[in-house]
């Protein structure tokens, strides 16, 4: 029996289930700590303000870390360090893979051979090795940093983007236009891109998610943001020695990393159960 | 069900190379047959005339020597790429190695010491003769013979790695299966959940989270996880405790979500009705009906965690400061230790080609289209 | 007689879980109940959603998804199977109740031989030893005219065609010997020259083993040919039940008599179509030059006439409307249309080349663009062609409306809120709005129920009149072509076999291969089967 799929022209915030808000939420308050860090932080970011790793307290809400500055305070300015970087990694990312990939579906031929195997070749190397071969070459440098981490992921951009656009290339609806006489522009832009819109938003949120994770990575080795920068993965590796004391000062900022990276796919688990529900919902029962 | 020979169509040339999705990356699609083994045909030679016969001969045996061609040639492109892209990209090593206020003698004679001052492509057949025969030189840092380090190394990574996939993969593997028993009902919903944060956790944050608690608060692990030679096996297994933890809570709800999408992909396909409507009891469907079908995704789902639970050890070594092949690795960027870099970066590499791999061949061989030829 | 099945007052319904929303438990069927004697045939017929299937599954005590028997009583023999522990229906299901799958290509499991299939349920019940077994699968392997019976059985499933295996689904559920098998749409996938044949085997099959059965289809022509009652559904509730004579020759409701109304001429046969409008002139086309899909195929139609083009898959005839539209450009020949040759290619042919020709598509769902609503997706050829814009471009979008009957509260709807039907006339409506002067349809009504698609046709011919509007109508039912076409081209394997007026074509003298589709296709009469198998001996060997 068809029961029919109803695509929602408005959307209330009662549509948003409560998982997607929660992640919603945690998203804003990272983002309102990046954009106004300064004025947030009760100290300076590289600001020694006692003695080291300073239990919580009223003065220093969150303690001291391993040089004596204020734990919160870099945590505040390590949201602006993160988010920039992993936000920057994935916005060229995405716009890299999708120009690629889009190109490679609607081309075809050589142009899509040729991109395809070079994009095999770059996937059968694990990413973070990648990085770290790369990395042991090239100067230490945030934007080094930023286009090593796009290039990478730029590779998984363009396996989805260009699956998605051969998908809805196929249909008739598409081939309608074509036969009407449009143009590639209006093709792409008007036909495909809106019904490709929300698996893609999916896969930016879940390459901003995947982004974070791996900045934090690359920091903690020591080869992501040099310091005395703050950002949440270096901050982790400055603070692990005190671990073996009992000190969690290492996983404050981790857990801020966790609960960011959480949040970010909560949003991107309810994008990805809308794009099925308007993909699917005929069939019987 | 997806049908992996008959997907060869025109413009459906897969982009499934080698590596079939990371596992960190959730496909927009959910889904765990993302690779198809038909990649390797598509990536193929264009096929003369007596291959032709032969692979409509013994197809299986065609698609699987495919394959195989396949992962050697992309090892010898990544080892390609390692070699080269260090050389393109810029920075000096010598000056690197001596620091910058190194004369212009220094740095020439450095240069010839390490042989930079010979061509590049006479460099790069040496270099990958050596490694074809195990040899990968001698270290910048420590002059030390690489392959010596990695050969120590390399088994305490793979026993790391092994004892973490004996455990999360049956663990995996049944918590999937649990999953799909109470589909939509809350047991799934709360694995959905939790696996859901699970995955968005850095392993350094879960490996510094098992050092407070049980290494310094119970004191029931140990911390570092020092191993060393002659250390009973016993004490090896209680020393590598955590980072084992690590790393199965780290893969774990990553392979039990895929894990459930392929088992959840079988038992609802239209075969598995008949046989319920056969009157066949709920032991029988799993194992006649529901299995056959289901190995090659879900084996397909294993062999890429693994593939990632071999590149996760980097990280769980530094934390647990495991002396392994990472911990080698990691230690050789931060110093710019070109040789012991390469080197670590082919085996890694190798290793990831050749799971992927073999999660390819055995969804082949696990295909009865291509098992039994019409 | 003894009853074998009683259905009472039987309550299904379902519960649906849309993503981000509370689930929804929606009433599948209501208030349904029969009864079918040993050895008898019931007929179960209705559109999609009307509930068969669902009934059909109840014999068995199985719901799909998340389907549940809610209400009633499902009475096989004296034993009420909704009462039934686990165990108790394990031991109903494949002995006493078999099953046959309308894809049957989908219900064997790819991973083992037919034969292990066919018998499994027989073994595993303890009915006959194995080699007993087998030797039961090969005679019905023989009963049921399959090829080679003694070692059908070591094949797997994707070794063997679709027909084939309908035909080992149906073995499938002979061999246990039960008391009573669900037909399940068992022909509705087949080519209607397989189905004949398939449909015969299990006439004969039935018969012969004294199975009584539950058949259900859409089909009320197939169904009329099988069954010995016939129940009419829709929407989940009871129309009519009958004799499959009364149902046929005497139907009480209005929506039986629809059903069974053989399809009206909407038009009479033009007498000159001498004129070439359309011209195909000796097209070859293909994907590449080893796989060739058309061969030389000569065709035209006079302005404001409708050439059928028939065939079965396969057959080449939605490449041949590939090929009209420039969208696979033919390695040998060339349209002429209006009196000028359309450049091979789509990108080298006109505005006004493109305008002239527009098509409707089988399936409106994929041919419409789903995020866009019913005012752009007919809209933008009136922007595209005619640069109309603002309340010009509205009061157009309204008026096409009217002339496909919705109206106007239909223009901010997205294709998602509209019936099958509906979809269909808003993809007519885009169309015409090109104000074109060719309409390829490529099978507009083959996914729609019947009493949709007649509306319809209906729309189309009225349409034709109006605006003198020609039609190349591509289609497998020659009960369409019949109603509606000027002229006729049969097409098989690629070639065209028979071209010409409709009356010429579709009367004697034949060709073996429209013969052979004439007769396949079942017609709204008691007997008919019998009459065709009488004619012609039925081939052993498949086909």
């Amino acid at each position: 029996m068809p029961f029919k799929t109803q695509p929602r022209k408005t959307f209330s915030l009662n549509a948003i289930p409560l998982s997607a808000m929660i992640g919603l939420a945690g998203i804003a308050i990272a983002l309102i700590c990046a954009l106004f860090a300064p004025w947030l932080a009760p100290h300076g970011e590289t600001e020694v303000v006692g003695p080291i790793w300073l239990p919580m307290s009223s003065e220093y809400l969150l303690g001291t870390d391993n040089l004596g500055r204020d734990l919160l305070s870099r945590l505040i300015f390590g949201a602006r360090t993160t988010i920039f970087v992993a936000l920057a990694a994935t916005v060229i990312s995405f716009s890299l893979g999708m120009l690629l990939s889009f190109t490679a579906a609607v081309t075809g031929g050589f142009v899509d051979q040729g991109l395809s195997r070079l994009n095999d070749l770059m996937m059968a190397i694990p990413t973070l090795i990648f990085a770290l071969v790369v990395l042991a070459v090239l100067p230490q440098n945030i934007w080094i940093l930023i286009i090593v981490m796009a290039i990478l992921d730029s590779t998984r951009v363009f396996r989805i983007g260009r699956a998605v656009a051969l998908d809805v290339a196929v249909m008739e609806f598409v081939e309608a236009a074509r036969l009407r006489g449009e143009g590639s522009v209006w093709i792409i832009f008007r036909e495909i891109l809106p019904n490709t819109l929300s698996p893609l938003l999916a896969e930016f949120g879940l390459r901003f998610a995947f982004s974070i994770l791996f900045l934090s990575t690359l920091s903690f080795l020591g080869l992501g943001i040099q310091p005395p920068a703050a950002d949440w993965g270096g901050m982790v590796k400055d603070n692990k020695d005190g671990i073996i004391f009992g000190i969690s000062a290492a996983l404050i900022p981790g857990t801020a990393i966790a609960t960011l990276a959480i949040c970010v796919n909560l949003v991107v688990d309810w994008l990805m159960k809308r794009t099925s529900s308007l993909k699917g919902g005929r069939g019987d029962v | 069900m997806a049908a992996p020979g008959s997907a060869s169509g025109p413009g459906q040339a897969n982009d499934t190379g080698a590596g079939g999705p990371h596992p960190r990356d959730r496909s927009v699609s959910g889904n765990a047959s993302a690779s198809h083994p038909t990649a390797a045909p598509a990536a193929g030679l264009v096929s003369p005339g007596p291959w032709r016969r032969f692979a409509r001969r013994q197809p299986l045996a065609a698609l699987i020597l495919k394959r195989l061609g396949l992962s050697v040639g992309l090892l010898f492109a990544v080892s390609l790429m390692i070699f080269g892209g260090v050389e393109a990209l810029p920075g000096d090593f010598a000056t690197t190695y001596l620091g910058q206020s190194a004369t212009p003698q220094a740095v020439e004679n450095i240069r010839k010491d390490l042989g930079l001052d010979r061509p590049v492509t006479e460099r790069y057949l040496s270099w990958l003769g050596g490694a074809l025969t195990g040899d990968f030189g001698t270290s910048w840092a420590s002059r030390n013979s690489v392959s010596e380090q990695i050969g120590k190394r390399l088994g305490n990574s793979l026993f790391l790695a092994a004892f973490a996939a004996a455990i999360s993969v049956p663990l995996a593997i049944a918590l999937g299966m649990i999953a799909v028993q109470f589909r939509n009902r809350l047991p799934d919903r709360i694995i959905n959940v939790v696996s859901l944060a699970a995955i968005s956790l850095p392993e350094f944050f879960v490996g510094y989270l098992l050092i407070l608690f049980f290494g310094v608060k119970f004191g029931i692990a140990t911390f570092p996880a020092t191993v060393y030679d002659g250390m009973s096996f016993s004490d090896r297994v209680s020393a590598i405790a955590l980072p084992t933890a690590t790393l199965v809570l780290v893969v774990l709800a990553h392979m039990m979500r895929m894990t459930r999408a392929a088992i959840l992909n079988v038992m609802s396909s239209p075969y598995v009705e008949t046989a319920e409507l056969k009157g066949l009891g709920a032991f029988r469907i799993i194992a006649r009906h529901a299995a056959p079908n289901a190995v090659a995704p879900v084996v397909n789902v294993v062999a890429l965690n693994l593939a990632y639970l071999v590149v996760g050890v980097v990280v769980v070594e530094v934390v647990f400061v495991y002396p392994g092949m990472g911990q080698y690795m990691v230690d050789a960027v931060t110093v710019r230790d070109m040789p012991v870099v390469q080197a670590c970066g082919l085996i890694f590499a190798a290793f990831y080609i050749f799971l992927n791999m073999a999660a390819d061949i055995i969804a082949i061989l696990a295909n009865p289209r291509l098992r039994h030829p019409r | 007689m003894s009853e074998i099945l009683s259905v009472r007052n039987l309550k299904i319904e379902a519960t649906s879980y849309p993503p981000g929303e509370p689930p929804k438990t929606v009433t599948l069927v209501e208030d349904v109940g029969f009864t079918l004697e040993k050895g008898k045939v019931l007929g179960l017929i209705g559109e999609s959603g009307a509930g068969k299937s669902t009934i059909g599954l109840s014999a068995m005590a199985y719901g799909r998804g998340g389907v549940r028997i809610t209400g009633g009583e499902v009475m096989l023999d004296d034993k009420d199977l909704l009462t039934l522990d686990r165990a108790g229906i394990r031991d109903i299901r494949g002995r006493r109740v078999c099953y046959v799958a309308q894809s049957a290509a989908a219900a064997f499991n790819p991973a083992h031989r037919l034969g292990d299939q066919v018998i499994e349920a027989t073994v595993r019940h303890g009915i006959l030893s194995r080699p007993e077994a087998r030797k039961r699968a090969r005679h019905l392997f023989r009963v049921l005219g399959l090829p080679s019976p003694e070692t059908f059985g070591d094949r797997f499933p994707h070794q063997v065609s679709g027909g084939q295996l309908q035909r080992a689904m149906t073995a499938m559920a002979l061999c246990p010997n039960p008391e009573l098998i669900v037909f399940d749409e068992p022909t509705t996938a087949l080519d209607v020259t397989t189905q004949i044949d398939v449909l015969a085997a299990i006439k004969h099959a039935i018969a012969e083993t004294g199975v009584a059965a539950l058949y259900i289809t859409h089909d009320l022509a197939v169904v009329a040919q099988i069954s010995d009652h016939i129940m009419v559904l829709r929407h989940g509730r009871m129309v009519e039940y009958g004799t499959t004579q009364q149902i046929i020759e005497a139907p009480k409701e209005d929506y039986t008599r629809a059903l069974v109304s053989v399809r009206q001429t909407l038009r009479e046969e033009a007498k000159d179509q001498s004129a070439r409008y359309l011209s195909i002139e000796n097209v070859t086309a293909g994907y590449s030059n080893s796989l060739r899909v058309l061969h030389d195929v000569s065709l035209h139609l006079p302005k404001g006439q409708t050439l059928a083009v028939v065939g079965e898959s396969g057959s080449g005839k939605s490449t041949l409307a590939r090929v009209i539209t420039g969208l696979l450009p033919p390695i040998d020949g060339k349209i002429v249309f209006d009196g000028e040759t359309l450049p091979a290619a789509l990108k080298n042919r006109s505005k006004d080349q493109l305008r002239r020709i527009q098509m409707i598509y089988q399936m409106a769902d994929t041919a419409m663009n789903p995020r866009q609503t019913v005012r752009d997706i007919i809209g933008r050829p009136l922007s595209f062609y005619f640069g109309l814009s603002g309340k010009e471009k509205t009061a157009r979008v309204k008026e096409l409306l009217d002339q496909i009957e919705m109206g106007a509260r239909f223009l901010d709807r997205y294709p998602a809120e509209l019936s099958g039907g509906q979809k269909q006339r808003v993809a007519i409506a885009r169309a015409l709005a090109a104000k074109p002067d060719l309409i390829l349809c490529d099978e507009p009504t083959s996914a729609l129920d019947p009493l949709v698609a007649e509306g319809i046709l209906t729309l189309l011919a009225r349409l034709q009149d109006e605006t003198a509007v020609s039609y190349l109508f591509i289609t497998h039912d020659i009960a369409i072509v019949r109603a509606i076409a000027d002229a006729v081209a049969v097409m098989y394997r690629g070639r065209l076999v028979r071209f010409g007026p409709k009356s010429k074509v579709l009367s004697p003298p034949f060709d073996d291969y429209t013969d052979l589709l004439l007769k396949s296709v079942p017609e709204m009469e008691i007997g008919w089967l019998e009459r065709v198998l009488s004619e012609r001996r039925m081939e052993s060997g498949g086909y």
